[in-house]
């Protein structure tokens, strides 16, 4: 990259930019005007590459508009001036032609040239396969046992403005994705349903997320930190609400980091296996059942478990709900092809998956007195 | 040729008064009344459209969800866009070559009068049918204006049905235009209107109408896809079957790009009439914008994909559609560089008419400047689905495309309604519209490249101030409409001093020949151009 | 000219552009397979090759290793229990290998399921030449039934030097005729 030119373009960002660009990028920055230089070595070369850019098409700008300006200025009638008669000119033509065609095969090569070092995934040290879903991400470390979803973690007191709004609003989820720093991280992605796009901006990794189709990316990133994106691809009602975290810790906490999730998940296992031989009262289902719902059913179905009609199916009186139990946990564990219904048995433990069955078959007025166990759950997951 | 043109009116001859009422505008197969009606189908269109503008910039005003629910939010950017795209600009460039070809060619009408009835109402009835949808349970299209699968079909509403059949609608009356103006323009020319006599309108229309023909039966493709993966089983877009979401992609851009183009090439045509004009000088280097406008319509066949980077192309075909892409500018470029020769060493003055076209020549080259950034593949990366492509391609779209027809309309309009506009309000309309388009739009390049994606009802923090600012230029763009359609209704009740036949000093062509207002039958007897 | 030669000129045109719309009416439907096989010369999407490839002794390329990861996912909706019993292999180009993969359906119904490979980085997915595999075909299996479904493929010797790396992942779909098992409240 041609040193002189991104330093001018730095002086031209600076001209323009509030000082507090120069500060953390945690720190909220009101007046942000300019790309992110981020914290990968392909991201520094993009950003160099964007100004670049920027400063050639600046320059061919106000080229353009300062001519025609002083022509706007200077060849006025009200001047006294009288209109030229040429309206050809082979040489300029020709001219004004290649030209341009010069300067884009100056801007095709250094783009070509990140480009290819973009597109090169070989020899990844960590591999994580990213999935998007309406409208939370999952993470699964393919060389570790560590799998789990990210969802906002944004209240919705905050968006509906019952409750003021904290710093990091609708970019926060329940459980980042972290990953070493200077290693190189592949990141598989796709799609359950819809198609999203998984974009970190400090990384210049925006990759769509094709449903039955995987896509990679990678980023080696050099600084720890704190890294927020969003899904930049329309992917239905909540696209506005699936924001991406990722934490880059040093290898060491790294690998600290990697044993933990292990041993919990592990853990998490166990403590379920455990549940398995435990029947809850239907108290206990119903408190646990409705907190589980509010959680994770309430988006689509209302809290009121009516739904939103033509759109997202009404729980309240449907009669698989009212009726047919075996479907009922059927859906909640494999979900339904061709909608916004995702297969819960990844998201959530036997127990909550029993609890929250029986909530929506005992609330709202569909009193049909069920209860659901986890081991019933266990049955229709894994069979007899 | 000139003499059978001139029986082609066999019918009208019998009835020399214009008839009146509601039948007069249901019945008509005058050029004239079908450009009138067009361009007001246009105007509400853009209103409409607008409206649903506002709300969007209403509930974007500020974080938080305070006015609408997410679906419905979705369902206005939708259906904004259509409305925008089929109709507002297309329907008002389609009016536009209504009134003016036959007269620039000075045919006495246009060659297939009873099918240019036809295009013309089919279309409020695609958009009442493609509106209704919004009120269906479960609302209209909340899927972009880009429709992709599978967020349109398998996870789709039932009003999919609704909009598919919309689309082919307005697709089936694009086609009849671009057919009747092909055939008007290749049949019915005045004696010693050679191709390379015509106006600069009349060529960019011309390939236009080839571009409309090329492409609209490939958009009916691709709905009719969808409609089918949607309702009748088939997986053309559904990998469970061996289909692939992206392939809809690739379809939907192939007739996606030519479609840009489409509503930018007839604009540059009336830029290149106003420009000359008011310059006192004739255009410079008519035969290149000749040879640029073809080229640009052929390389819009070959860089579709650039609207697909992040969907994970090998990195040679990102490469192939990156160097087309930047190729385009260099005829684009030229017809930059010869409206300004045009103007350098004029005699310059800024009516109203002219000052929308240097509006259109510098807001247009921002935004062609921004669409070369974004040609640019590893940087497209960041700026892809952003508000940068939006700031992008509303600014050639908005302060392009709209502002041109607006340029075209202050332009020709005395020649319509035989009366000079309001003056006083056209200044206010445009100086309001120029500052507060830009109010709305520059400021959306700075939150793109801060990271805010498009197509979201509520955004982080940081994006606040901006997005404040976004949505008062928003309010006060659409409420300077106003002050047009005030001027129009004032056109339209003909107040005003009378003009002479030429109106502008120094406007030149076989429109500018005929009487003001033009009268219902023109060139019956064709004209000899020397 | 009379007036027939002028409405006949007109209606000549017409005809022809009339033509032109229905044929690109057509090419957008062409565009379909003509998609499916620039798929298959280029590799976009990382689609791989739908029928089995012969394998002819081909030279191994003992200089290089390559590490193929397998993903096995299932789609919404598909209750089987779905994995590959390794989920890493190094080969050498040119050698035959097999990766054994389980599916069990633990519901009480049969179900028709298909699995959809996709390679990445894509341009290696025409290299990837599958001798036998369970995805060339749906498979059914029934209530409570398990079963070890072998997948045999060999890397194409012809593998651009950098790949050294790729992944193949598996979606399995439940494509159940509707009415053997109505689908789900699709309302």
């Amino acid at each position: 990259m041609n040193k002189t030119l991104s330093k001018a373009g730095g002086v031209i960002a600076a001209l323009l930019a509030n000082p507090v660009l120069a500060e953390t990028a945690t720190k909220i920055d009101q007046y942000q005007l300019n790309l992110t230089k981020g914290v990968t070595d392909i991201s520094a070369d993009v950003y160099d590459l964007h100004m670049l850019m920027f400063l050639i098409c600046v320059v061919i700008g106000v080229g353009v508009f300062a001519v025609m300006f002083w022509s706007m200025w200077f060849h006025r009638k009200s001047k006294g001036a009288k209109p030229a008669n040429f309206h050809e000119s082979v040489k300029v033509e020709i001219a004004w032609t290649v030209i341009p065609f010069i300067i884009l095969i100056a801007m095709a090569i250094p783009a070509a040239k990140t480009l290819i070092a973009m597109e090169d995934a070989s020899e990844p040290e960590v591999t994580i396969l990213v999935t998007g879903s309406q409208w939370k991400w999952n993470y699964k470390y393919m060389d570790n046992d560590i799998e789990f979803f990210s969802n906002l973690a944004t209240q919705s007191e905050q968006i509906s403005g019952k409750l003021p709004k904290g710093e990091n609003y609708l970019l926060e989820v329940d459980r980042p994705l972290v990953i070493p720093t200077g290693k190189k991280v592949r990141f598989l992605v796709t799609s359950d349903d819809v198609i999203h796009a998984w974009w970190v901006p400090d990384f210049a990794v925006k990759q769509d997320a094709n449903p039955g189709f995987i896509n990679d990316a990678w980023a080696n990133v050099n600084e720890p930190g704190v890294y927020r994106g969003q899904c930049a691809e329309l992917c239905g009602k909540d696209h506005g609400f699936m924001p991406i975290v990722v934490i880059a810790k040093e290898p060491a906490d790294y690998a600290i980091w990697v044993n933990e999730q292990e041993t919990i998940q592990k853990q998490a296992k166990a403590e379920e296996q455990r549940l398995l031989a435990m029947n809850m009262s239907m108290d206990e289902l119903m408190s646990n059942g409705e907190k589980v719902y509010m959680a994770n059913c309430a988006a689509c179905h209302m809290p009121n478990g009516e739904g939103l009609p033509g759109v997202f199916p009404a729980l309240k009186g449907s009669q698989i709900a009212i009726a047919d139990q075996p479907k009922h946990i059927d859906i909640m564990i494999n979900g339904v092809a061709g909608s916004a219904m995702q297969p819960y048995a990844k998201q959530l433990t036997m127990s909550d998956i029993a609890a929250v069955v029986t909530y929506e078959r005992n609330a709202w007025g569909n009193n049909t007195g069920d209860m659901v166990q986890a081991k019933d759950i266990n049955v229709a997951m894994n069979g007899q | 040729m000139s003499t059978a043109t001139e029986e082609l009116h066999h019918d009208d001859h019998h009835e020399h008064h214009i008839p009146s009422g509601i039948k007069r505008w249901l019945y008509t197969t005058n050029h004239k009344d079908i450009g009138t009606l067009y361009l007001w189908f246009a105007f509400i269109m853009f209103l409409t459209g607008g409206a649903m503008a506002m709300v969007i910039r209403a509930e974007l005003f500020q974080p938080g969800l305070q006015i609408v629910e997410p679906h419905f939010f979705n369902q206005m950017t939708t259906v904004h866009g259509l409305i925008m795209v089929f109709g507002a600009v297309m329907p008002a460039f389609t009016g536009l070559a209504n009134w003016l070809i036959p007269m620039m060619i000075g045919a006495p009408d246009m060659a297939l009068p009873r099918m240019n009835n036809w295009s013309f109402w089919i279309l409020p009835f695609a958009f009442a049918i493609l509106l209704s949808s919004l009120f269906l349970e479960g609302g209209g299209p909340a899927f972009g204006w880009t429709f992709y699968a599978p967020l349109s079909t398998t996870y789709s509403t039932d009003g999919t049905a609704l909009f598919v059949f919309a689309v082919h609608i307005m697709g089936a009356s694009s086609i009849m235009g671009a057919i009747n103006v092909i055939v008007t323009i290749f049949n019915m020319r005045a004696p010693g209107m050679t191709w390379m006599k015509m106006p600069l309108f009349v060529w960019t229309w011309l390939i236009t109408a080839f571009l409309l023909i090329a492409v609209m039966p490939v958009l009916a493709g691709a709905v009719t896809m969808v409609l089918t993966d949607k309702f009748f089983g088939t997986s053309f877009f559904d990998a469970a079957g061996g289909g692939d979401p992206v392939m809809f992609q690739h379809i939907f851009w192939f007739f996606g790009h030519p479609e840009v183009y489409i509503m930018i090439l007839p604009a540059f045509g009336i830029i290149s009439q106003i420009i000359p004009t008011f310059s006192r000088k004739q255009l410079f280097g008519y035969a290149s914008m000749v040879y640029a406008t073809t080229s640009i319509a052929l390389l819009s066949f070959i860089v579709w994909a650039h609207h697909m980077f992040t969907t994970g192309m090998p990195v040679a075909a990102e490469l192939f559609f990156m160097m087309a892409t930047m190729l385009i500018s260099v005829p684009t470029g030229v017809k930059v560089f010869n409206w300004v020769a045009t103007m350098w060493r004029g005699s310059l003055t800024f009516e109203v008419p002219m000052l929308f076209a240097i509006a259109f020549i510098v807001l247009f080259t921002i935004g062609g400047l921004s669409g070369l950034m974004l040609a640019i593949v590893p940087v497209d990366f960041q700026y892809h689905d952003t508000y940068f492509v939006v700031a992008h391609f509303h600014y050639v779209l908005v302060t392009g495309a709209i502002f041109s027809i607006m340029a075209a309309v202050y332009y020709w309009l005395p020649k319509w309604t035989g009366k000079m506009f309001d003056i006083t309000l056209a200044k206010w309309h445009f100086w309001c519209s120029l500052i507060s388009v830009n109010v709305l739009f520059f400021p959306m390049h700075f939150v793109g490249l801060a990271g805010m994606p498009r197509r979201i009802p509520d955004y982080a923090l940081q994006f606040a101030d901006f997005n404040k600012w976004i949505s008062i230029g928003g309010f006060a763009f659409g409420l300077s409409q106003l002050i047009f359609l005030a001027l129009l209704i004032k056109a339209c009740r003909k107040q005003g001093e009378p003009v002479s036949a030429q109106v502008w000093e120094g406007a030149e062509g076989l429109e500018w020949e005929i009487p003001s207002p033009a009268p219902y039958h023109t060139f019956e007897t064709p004209p000899v151009v020397k | 000219m009379s007036v027939s030669s002028g409405q006949s000129q007109n209606s000549k045109l017409v005809m022809k552009l009339v033509f032109a719309v229905i044929g690109m009416f057509g090419f957008g439907f062409a565009l379909v397979p003509l998609y499916d096989v620039l798929c298959d010369l280029t590799g976009i999407n990382g689609k791989t090759s739908d029928t089995a490839a012969v394998y002819e002794s081909v030279l191994i390329d003992e200089s290089r290793l390559i590490t193929v990861d397998f993903i096995t996912r299932t789609n919404t909706g598909m209750p089987w229990k779905f994995s590959a019993q390794t989920r890493r292999v190094k080969v050498h180009p040119g050698q035959m290998s097999q990766v054994d993969f389980t599916a069990m359906n633990p519901t009480g119904r049969d179900i028709v399921g298909q699995a959809v490979p996709s390679v990445s980085p894509g341009p290696a997915a025409i290299y990837m030449n599958k001798t036998e595999c369970f995805c060339f075909e749906q498979q059914t299996l029934k209530a409570g039934e398990k079963v070890v479904m072998p997948m045999k493929f060999y890397v194409d010797p012809q593998l651009p030097k950098d790949i050294t790396y790729f992944t193949v992942q598996y979606t399995l779909y439940d494509v159940t005729p509707e009415g053997q098992d109505v689908a789900m409240n699709r309302r």
